[in-house]
């Protein structure tokens, strides 16, 4: 299914590529939604971190890599991981506990990795990907290669000890990295102001990277910000921060009502929705039939994934090492 | 010793450079191969162990880093999963601490949720052998034994430092190699062959013996050995076994030996509690109990931290005469 479908959209420019970006952003919605209802159905056996809101930052940041480019990403990654180039049917069977699934369905959306097409993990551990991150664009520089790394990380993880270490190794080293904190606004069930001291995008600047701010629902805002950075970093100069600022429409957790919101707050960024956006710049024929091709993936996906055996305790003790 | 007495086959090394031709043999062998860490360029770390690879290398394959032990093993994981074979230097074993995450989380987990390898070495130090102190001579290994994706291996000298070594960088596992500060100045015969490369989880019969089994690890090795050359002339028999690789244990070769002995001591630099004596002793008695004609006794550090001063710091650490009361112990019983 959906073979068609290009792991990253190679060029940002042109018609088909924005369309090819809002398909990809209505697949993520569309993939959400759907394992949300099937969490309610009591069929996603782990926790469900929902990025419903955030899907501009995640396909404009990632439109302008390669498959050989690599990205971190976080406990919210679906999107992440649909972007770079995850098979909308596998991600959905390892969500629910399937065999097929990346990690034959043991590991659950927190733990997905995919070496092959770059993406090197969602995580578990809030800033966990930021160190891997840097480790991975030392090695495309030690390499020689013109490849870059994306990393991706929510304002909560800039606390971290070694967000400050990451950020000054790759400014001294002038990775081809680029640091993405898509800023929703809210730290699991507390306010960003609690756990933000300063504006995130000006952190980068003391170390001497550039510090850039953008609309993170505006996927046309995101693409040109990254795209400089990626072409900064391709070209040797190193390192950018951007935060992107959006909103996670539900809960922290799929099951958290997130109580501790304004509900004007939250109609007021629905009304900012990223797709609507986007769907604005297309012609609307076209709109309606990348819509029902995004939707027909997803319900091959569903299909494929509860069609497919649970990952039952034969495959627990699986290889977590490769020679023994 | 000329070069006409040095024979093809082996070469007297201290144990810091079995570790030094290790590294070199393998980046000259495979220019994955990096090297980053404290330190380790131009000063080649606080005891000489990397001296000369920078020139040899550059400064992109051996590089210094910023004090940050967090990234430092990032560093090693990021550059794992994209295609070097990374060799992370942790300047000493307590600071591993600060980069529990990576390396236990990260490292250790990155092929159960992937499929794919991660050849990271992460070397560090353990031990006292100077005046380090509390904070700067800890022994963590079992810490790492309990933590399924992760190999651990403790070599006791430098020949097996140098085959191990190599058999670690050439591995598609995360390894935690672990130096013992107390043999680096040590020597031994080292094979001069660059495709010298020891197994993982082998353990290696150190000497031979039919009374008491002592399963020595580390800088215990040698006085485990000392001790059974005394205790032989008490017509005490000794059999002295080196797991060299702690995780995974090779439990066939220790479970075989205590069968036929009958009797267990385990000696290691580290406190007893949680130790690598403790799981020695479990597994003797859940495997050999019939055969056990004493209970095991297991030689360590006294519980207290490490003093600074050398003379206090060697009084903790267990010498060849606490093994031997050990091993008289278990004859008796
Ligand atoms: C090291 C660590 N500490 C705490 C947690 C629990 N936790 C999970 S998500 C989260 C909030 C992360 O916030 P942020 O980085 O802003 O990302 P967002 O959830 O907003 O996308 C926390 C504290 C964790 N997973 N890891």
């Amino acid at each position: 299914m959906a073979e068609s479908r290009t792991s990253t959209v190679e060029s940002p420019s042109g018609a088909e590529a924005a369309q090819a970006r809002y398909r990809l952003m209505r697949l993520s919605r569309r993939f959400e939604e759907t394992v949300h209802e099937q969490f309610h159905e009591g069929n996603v056996p782990g926790p469900l971190h929902l990025s419903i809101g955030q899907e501009a930052v995640a396909v404009g940041a990632i439109s302008p890599l390669r498959v050989s480019d690599a990205v971190l990403s976080t406990h919210r990654g679906h999107h992440h991981c649909l972007a770079k180039g995850a098979k909308a049917d596998r991600l959905m069977a390892e969500l629910l506990g399937r065999e097929p699934g990346y990690s034959r369905g043991r590991g659950g959306s927190m733990h997905v990795a995919i070496p092959d097409i770059g993406l090197l993990g969602t995580n578990g551990i809030v800033g966990a990907g930021i160190p891997i991150a840097t480790g991975a664009a030392y090695g495309m520089q030690a390499q020689g290669r013109d490849d870059v790394t994306v990393c991706f990380f929510g304002e909560g993880a800039t606390g971290t000890g070694a967000f400050g270490e990451s950020l000054n190794i790759a400014a001294l080293w002038k990775l081809p990295l680029v640091f993405i904190c898509e800023n929703n606004q809210y730290v699991e069930l507390t306010p960003q102001s609690v756990h933000v001291a300063g504006e995130i995008h000006r952190r980068g600047e003391s170390f001497g990277m550039p510090g850039v701010k953008v609309d993170g629902n505006d996927i046309d805002e995101v693409l040109a910000a990254v795209g400089d950075a990626v072409a900064r970093a391709r070209a040797g100069e190193g390192p950018t921060m951007i935060e992107a600022v959006t909103y996670r429409w539900f809960g922290h957790y799929a099951g958290d009502k997130a109580a501790y919101r304004e509900s004007d707050e939250v109609e007021q960024w629905r009304a900012k929705d990223p797709l609507v956006r986007s769907r604005a710049k297309l012609d609307a024929a076209v709109a309606d039939e990348l819509d029902a091709s995004a939707e027909a993936e997803i319900q091959a996906a569903l299909e494929f994934a509860l069609n497919s055996p649970i990952t039952g305790p034969d495959s627990l003790a699986l290889d977590h090492l490769a020679t023994t | 010793m000329t070069a006409t007495t040095e024979t093809a086959q082996t070469r007297s090394l201290k144990t810091w450079q079995g570790i030094n031709q290790a590294l070199t043999e393998e980046m000259e062998r495979d220019e994955r191969v990096v090297l980053v860490g404290e330190d380790v360029g131009r000063p080649g770390g606080p005891y000489g162990v990397t001296r000369g690879l920078l020139d040899k290398f550059g400064g992109l394959r051996v590089r210094d880093t910023p004090i940050s032990e967090a990234v430092l093993v990032g560093l090693g994981v990021g550059g794992g999963a994209v295609g070097l074979r990374p060799v992370v230097e942790i300047m000493f074993f307590d600071f591993a601490m600060i980069a529990m995450d990576q390396i236990v989380n990260q490292a250790a987990k990155f092929r159960y949720f992937s499929g794919h390898s991660m050849p990271l070495t992460i070397r560090t130090m353990c031990g006292a052998g100077g005046p380090n102190g509390a904070q700067h001579s800890q022994n963590f290994e079992a810490w790492f034994c309990a933590v399924p994706g992760l190999k651990v291996i403790m070599p006791s000298n430098a020949r097996d430092a140098k085959g191990l070594l190599k058999a670690a960088i050439r591995d598609d596992d995360p390894v935690l190699f672990i130096e013992t500060l107390g043999i680096l100045p040590t020597r031994r015969d080292v094979p001069v062959d660059e495709d010298f490369v020891l197994p993982i989880g082998v353990a290696e019969t150190r000497r031979e013996g039919t009374d008491v089994t002592v399963v020595a690890i580390g800088r215990l090795v040698d006085r485990a050995l000392e001790a059974a050359e005394t205790l032989a002339e008490e017509g005490i028999s000794v059999e002295v076994i080196d797991p060299r690789t702690l995780s995974p244990l090779d439990t066939d070769a220790l479970v075989a030996s205590i069968r036929r002995t009958g009797r267990l001591v385990t000696a290691t630099e580290a406190t007893a509690p949680c130790s690598i004596g403790s799981e020695v002793c479990a597994l003797a008695v859940e495997n050999c109990l019939s055969e056990l004609k004493s209970a095991p006794v297991r030689v360590a550090s006294p519980f207290i931290n490490v003093p600074t001063p050398v003379p206090l710091a060697e009084w903790r650490a267990p010498g060849p005469d606490a093994v031997a009361d050990a091993v008289r112990k278990v004859m008796q019983g």
